[in-house]
């Protein structure tokens, strides 16, 4: 098993972007997003956010993920040690290809959100042959 | 042959240390106000420890783990916390534009603030974050004392 050991990281804050209802910081989600000539796929690590409370903002190749956490902590609990932060998460992204709204799949899973991206037929790259002339 | 010194009476290494630890606590505070300061351990997972009348919990963020591979022991005083984090490997013919999400395993001790009873311990794992809830042995739980007048 080459497997490493995992370090501890603080989570990293968004930029202060517009003027928040919602109380509390805003975290950016770590995030692996890789390409196949079909589609884009984004995981992001989001813990604490429920499956229903992920929202998805896409405008052309502009993509806003935003994740609301449950209360860290029931009424009645006082904190007695802390080592990270809670907060929402948010993340904006300018994707490389338009997206084919209608096609876009999202799964919610312990804590990870999965978004399947799939490219419009005109982004999608083509092989361009060239003629021996 | 006088001694000639910088330093002031008094003036030990182990309280100089100590002064300028205060210090340092307290410019943490000041910025980041009361009960905030972090404290960091160095190992994964990191953990936010908190109570209640009955209860001792330890909570930690652990997105996308198997909860079959976790491990939970109370060992004397301590709670330990292993496992892995597995990220499945894509399909051979992806390209990366970000890979920030670590896969690895874990191994963290943490220290209880109180006796906690090893019995009584339950772990829940939802939406990435792992509780663990202690329950406090019945002779540290807090109890009101009346004032009897005499």
């Amino acid at each position: 098993m080459a497997e490493t050991e995992l370090k501890p990281k603080a989570k990293e804050e968004a930029p202060a972007k517009g003027e928040r209802v919602r109380p509390g910081r805003v975290f950016l989600p770590a995030v692996d997003i890789f390409e196949t000539p079909e589609a884009l796929t984004l995981v992001a690590d989001m813990p604490g956010v429920a499956s229903g409370k992920v929202t998805l903002d896409i405008k052309d190749n502009h993509l806003i993920i935003s994740g609301e956490i449950s209360p860290p902590m029931a009424p009645g609990e006082t904190r007695l040690a802390q080592e990270y932060y809670t907060g929402d998460f948010q993340r904006e992204f300018h994707l490389g290809a338009i997206i084919d709204q209608a096609r876009i799949e999202a799964s919610m899973k312990d804590g990870v959100l999965r978004l399947l991206l799939p490219k419009a037929e005109k982004a999608k790259p083509r092989k361009i042959e060239v003629k021996v002339g | 042959m006088p001694i000639f010194t910088f330093r002031e009476p008094g003036w030990s290494p182990d309280q100089e240390l100590e002064r300028l630890q205060r210090r340092m606590g307290r410019l943490f505070e000041d910025t980041f106000g009361p009960g905030l300061a972090l404290w960091r351990p160095g190992v994964y997972p990191l953990v936010n420890i908190s109570e209640d009348h009955d209860y001792l919990y330890v909570r930690a963020e652990l997105p996308g783990i198997n909860p079959q591979e976790m491990e939970i022991t109370v060992h004397e005083g301590n709670l330990i916390l292993r496992g892995q984090r597995k990220i499945p490997a894509e399909e051979k013919d992806v390209n990366y534009h970000r890979r920030e999400r670590e896969s690895g395993y874990f191994r963290r001790v943490v220290n209880l603030p109180m006796p906690v009873n090893p019995d009584k311990v339950e772990a829940t794992y939802k939406d990435g974050i792992l509780t663990v809830k202690l329950a406090k042995p019945e002779e540290i739980k807090p109890r009101v004392i009346k004032v009897q007048s005499a």
